[in-house]
């Protein structure tokens, strides 16, 4: 006879430490919640790893963890985030993301129609982009542990032949294109935290670029030296980085960069720089000069790089400065972040 | 942005630096101290240097409250927080501020101290009230701009009863400040540096108005002119600080009309004068005791003072003697002539206080304006 189970109350039920012991209740949970969402071939023999066929050329690898605070954001949540930002960081090496894996360390007491709702966009995120979650875990530790839910992913994509995009890449006369609006992201999370109310909602720009990233590769080619999410930290950390990697400088142009106007307001009324402030749906490109506007022209053609801008440039400079012409007249350094500008933004 | 494009206009700012230049005289320098941490800001932040001819130079002020305050008032309330009865609020940008031998609130939190982030007054009420239990103690800080809401919250926590709540007082005032770096030996006797005028304070003029500077530009012979921290607004009051100069006048002027009166925020004055007195002298980071400078809570309201509810003990911390943070607070010296500036003294790890808030001499110019440093030394 086959051993009742009360099903899982999604409704009203919340994790408690069953659901991490290894025991009937976990496997309840994975199967019930975690199957439900992420259904694919891979998850459904229910092994402790998953097999995959390996193709011709070259693969990426890359992990990320999440503790975005709050778990629900406009225009996202953790569990969507976690898919766009590992989907991103394979994308950024002109790669076609493949499978990822998922980790959830749940606290004690976390809701279960809660985790539904982010494994579920989860799902959602990962069949939109055309990737599979195929392997998994699940942790849960005692109330006060963990602030509801981490996640951590690792992703796997596959480069397409001749493509080596580095950070080390960019030449000097190489320009600088952002595929749109800067700081989406960081000032949505902190509208939430701080309940601050604006005419219009801030929406989180949280999405998965590699499509655009194909786009843009069909028409750049070997073109395009390197790509970076600028994700924590902002553009200003993304091209104080590639500035250092690449042993040159950046100017940039204030009055070319994308940012929302009411990004722009909220950043001004917190006293934030949307430089530093993050972004989950968008990238920079190094590009070479002769492929800028080929470049330009195939993002603006894509919905994710409808706003793209050329921002810059790539000049000679041992100091390795990112100065910038500000909307003003006179000229500036776009520096590292230093301290903390927010915390846990993903 | 409504209210803030109108005021960072390029071309009424070509407009205002052309003015600016017709009005310099090659022969004579034009040496202005902007007070304001703000203001400091918005030179570096929008590169205004590049828009003023050579001779016209902008001193940075000490107006920046989380610089000035002494290591000693750091150690204080890190001592304060280790207490295991204390939720320690404070605003997030003096987390990071340098007490002695490296300490900080952000490192003291990190070994386990109950000291949280606060965005505004309200939210250390809030933690009161949720936490009976526990002493709650807001870090107070700032000039007179945020002395009101300071103010606001006692009348609050008396209102509400809360028997849990406490301030740590380190509110200071602008025109004692002011007249000490006329007063110091380094401008007044040795006249190494001269300043011909001050642009005044926009937000806390605000409040105080623009009287209480005008007994101080009589005094010191000194024309003042109150800015808002717009762009325009500097370069504007800029021009109004040059015209006073080849007039021959010392006035008070009102840039920030917008804003500002002459008698300031009545109902904000009187609440802070109802609750807070004057401190003998206080001690500012880079310009030692500073008489008359500080404010403490009246005894009626003992009860909300933490220094007094927790029989705080003053620390006295001296800076590092390396540190030229002194000097260039008072026009004498520049961040790049300090051995400490850019080597060991950076934004992640201040040693003085011109470098612990963006607003600080030394940090705007690391962040914003280094370059220019380099650009010199390629051009000699």
């Amino acid at each position: 006879m086959k051993g009742y189970q009360r099903k899982l109350d999604i409704r009203n039920g919340c994790v408690d430490l069953s659901h991490g012991s290894g025991g009937r209740a976990m496997a309840q949970l994975i199967s019930g919640l975690f199957h439900e969402a992420f259904g694919n071939e891979w998850l459904a023999r229910g092994n402790d790893q998953s097999a995959f066929d390996v193709g011709a050329g070259r693969m990426v690898m890359t992990t990320d963890g999440y503790v975005v605070s709050p778990l629900f954001f406009p225009g996202g949540n953790i569990g969507s985030l976690a898919v766009h930002g590992t989907v991103n960081d394979i994308a950024m090496a002109g790669a076609r993301p493949l499978y990822l894996s998922a980790s959830f360390i749940i606290e004690e007491g976390f809701r279960f129609a809660d985790l539904k709702l982010i494994a579920e966009s989860m799902g959602e995120a990962a069949r939109t982009a055309g990737v599979h979650i195929i392997t998994g875990d699940t942790k849960v530790v005692e109330r006060g542990k963990a602030d509801g839910l981490f996640i951590s992913t690792a992703g796997v994509g596959v480069v397409p032949d001749g493509l080596d995009l580095s950070a080390e890449n960019a030449r000097v006369g190489d320009r600088v294109l952002i595929s749109g609006t800067l700081g989406d992201h960081g000032v949505a999370i902190m509208s939430k935290r701080q309940n601050l109310a604006f005419e219009t909602e801030i929406v989180s720009d949280s999405a998965s670029l590699h499509d655009l990233v194909a786009e843009m590769v069909k028409a750049g080619g070997r073109g395009i030296r390197l790509m970076r999410d600028p994700t924590r930290g902002g553009l200003a950390a993304t091209m104080n980085e590639i500035a250092q990697q690449s042993d040159l400088g950046f100017r940039l142009h204030e009055e070319a960069i994308p940012v929302k106007p009411g990004v722009a307001a909220a950043c001004e009324l917190l006293g934030l720089d949307p430089l530093h402030v993050a972004n989950e749906g968008k990238l920079v490109a190094i590009v070479a000069p002769e492929v800028a506007d080929a470049v330009l022209t195939a993002m603006q053609a894509h919905p994710l790089g409808r706003d793209v801008a050329d921002i810059g440039e790539a000049v000679a400079d041992d100091h390795h400065f990112v100065q910038m012409a500000t909307s003003f007249v006179g000229g500036r350094i776009v520096d590292w972040l230093s301290g903390e500008q927010l915390p846990r933004i993903c | 942005m409504k209210y803030a494009d109108e005021f960072r206009d390029k071309e009424i700012a070509l407009g205002l630096a052309k003015a600016i230049r017709a009005e310099a005289h090659p022969e004579r320098p034009y040496r202005f101290m902007e007070f304001c941490g703000g203001h400091t800001h918005a030179i570096s932040r929008y590169g205004l240097e590049d828009m003023l001819p050579k001779h016209v130079l902008m001193i940075h002020g000490p107006g920046c409250p989380v610089c000035v305050l002494p290591a000693g008032r750091i150690d204080m309330a890190i001592r304060l927080a280790a207490r295991p009865e204390i939720i320690l609020c404070v605003y997030g940008d003096l987390m990071r501020v340098p007490g002695s031998q490296g300490a900080s609130l952000l490192k003291a939190k990190a070994r386990g101290a109950d000291i949280r982030m606060v965005y505004s007054t309200i939210d250390a009420i809030r933690i009161a009230e949720e936490n009976p239990e526990r002493e709650v103690v807001f870090f107070a800080i700032g000039f007179e701009t945020t002395t009101p809401p300071t103010a606001v919250m006692i009348r609050l926590a008396e209102k509400k009863q809360l028997e849990n709540f406490s301030v740590f007082c380190n509110h200071v005032l602008t025109p004692p400040a002011m007249q000490n770096i006329l007063e110091s030996p380094d401008i007044r006797n040795i006249g190494r540096v001269e300043i011909d005028g001050f642009v005044g304070p926009a937000h806390v003029s605000t409040i105080i108005g623009t009287a209480p500077y005008e007994f101080f530009a009589e005094e010191f012979g000194k024309p003042v002119v109150i800015a808002g921290f717009e762009p325009l607004d500097m370069m504007q009051a800029i021009l109004m600080l040059m015209r006073q100069v080849n007039e021959n006048r010392h006035e008070v002027e009102n840039q920030y009309s917008r804003a500002v009166t002459r008698d300031g925020n009545l109902r904000a004055k009187e609440e802070v004068s109802d609750i807070f007195e004057l401190r003998d002298q206080f001690e500012w980071r880079g310009l030692g005791q500073v008489p008359y400078s500080g404010l403490k809570l009246k005894r009626a309201y003992a009860k909300y003072d933490a220094e007094v509810r927790f029989e705080m003990n003053e620390l006295r911390v001296d800076d590092n003697p390396a540190c030229e943070c002194g000097a260039i607070l008072r026009g004498v010296k520049k961040p790049v002539d300090c051995k400490l500036f850019g080597t060991v003294c950076t934004p992640e790890t201040p040693m003085g206080s011109c470098m612990v808030s963006s607003e600080g001499a030394c940090a705007a110019h690391w962040t914003y304006g280094r370059f220019r440093d380099h650009q010199q030394r390629r051009a000699s």
